[in-house]
C-alpha cells in the first residue's frame, strides 16, 4: 500500500475556494534508466489521479514519466456542501490507491 | 608498439566519443522538436494558442532537474460559462514531451495546479490552457538546468 497525503482543511465556509494538496509515495520509474549491466529498468509510474467531491468528478489528471517521484499534484476546489473527498490513483501494472477526506462545509 | 601516455589519451577520449554518439540518433535536436509540437497539436488540435492569461511558474536556473517546482495559473472567472477546461504542461528536451495533463472545471474555483516535475536538459517549459470557449492560451519560460534528470540516457 502506497504511502498517502492529501492536505484538505476541515472545515470551510459555503462558497470558498480550497486547496487540496495530496502526495503519494511513488518512484515514478520513467522505463529511460539503465542499470549498470546497460538493461533499460522497465517504467512504472502513476498515469491516473482523480478527485471526486460527494460521487462528482471535480479534478483529474493525466501523468506522464516527467513527474517526479512521489507526485504532488495541487488544486483547488469551491466548498460547496459537507461530505468527503475521494482521491485515487492508478498507475502501471495494476497499480491502484484511494483515499477520503471529510470536509464540514458552515 | 609502445603507447606514450599522450597517444594512449587521445585512444581513450575518441573511444568514449564514439561510444556516446552511437547511442544518440544524429539529428536528435530536431526529432524532440518535431515530438513537443506533435504533442502540442494533440493537445490543441491544430488551433494556434495565444500568449497570455496562462502564469506559468518554474525557477528559472534548476539546480536538480528531477524534482522541479512547476504551478500554472490561469486567468479566469471559472464560471460556469467561462472557465478552463484543461491546462497542459510540455518540456522541450525530455525523452518525451508531456509532463501533466490536468482536466478542471468551473467547480475548481480557481484556475491553479501546482506539481513537480522532471526536466533533462536546458530549453524551454510550455503551460497551455484550453478555455471553456475552445481558445486555446500559452506561457513559457526558458530554463537552465544544471544537475539533469535523465542523465544517464545521454541527451544533447
Amino acid at each position: 500500500m502506497a504511502r498517502l497525503i492529501v492536505h484538505v482543511p476541515a472545515t470551510a465556509k459555503r462558497g470558498e475556494v480550497i486547496e487540496i494538496r495530496t502526495l503519494a509515495g511513488h518512484s515514478m520509474e520513467t522505463g529511460f534508466r539503465r542499470t549498470q549491466l546497460g538493461e533499460l529498468v522497465p517504467r512504472d509510474i502513476l498515469t491516473g489521479f482523480s478527485c471526486r467531491y460527494n460521487g462528482v468528478e471535480v479534478f483529474r489528471a493525466d501523468l506522464h514519466p516527467a513527474v517526479a517521484a512521489n507526485p504532488l499534484i495541487s488544486f483547488s476546489t469551491v466548498a460547496t456542501e459537507s461530505g468527503t473527498l475521494e482521491f485515487a490513483w492508478s498507475g502501471d501494472n495494476g497499480f491502484t490507491a484511494s483515499h477520503t477526506a471529510t470536509i464540514t462545509v458552515v | 608498439m609502445k603507447k606514450t601516455r599522450r597517444q594512449f589519451l587521445i585512444l581513450a577520449c575518441g573511444a568514449l566519443a564514439t561510444g556516446a554518439h552511437a547511442q544518440l540518433p544524429p539529428n536528435i535536436a530536431a526529432l524532440r522538436r518535431a515530438a513537443l509540437e506533435a504533442a502540442v497539436r494533440k493537445v490543441t488540435g491544430g488551433a494556434e494558442p495565444r500568449r497570455g492569461r496562462v502564469k506559468l511558474d518554474v525557477p528559472p536556473l534548476i539546480d536538480n532537474g528531477n524534482s522541479v517546482p512547476i504551478a500554472v495559473t490561469v486567468e479566469s472567472p471559472m464560471t460556469a460559462g467561462d472557465h478552463v477546461r484543461a491546462i497542459h504542461v510540455f518540456t522541450e528536451k525530455n525523452p518525451q514531451p508531456n509532463v501533466i495533463n490536468a482536466w478542471l472545471g468551473p467547480r475548481a474555483g480557481r484556475a491553479a495546479i501546482a506539481t513537480r516535475a522532471r526536466i533533462a536538459d536546458t530549453g524551454t517549459v510550455i503551460a497551455l490552457a484550453q478555455m471553456s470557449d475552445g481558445s486555446f492560451w500559452s506561457d513559457h519560460v526558458d530554463v537552465v538546468v544544471t544537475l539533469s534528470a535523465c542523465l544517464e540516457d545521454g541527451l544533447i
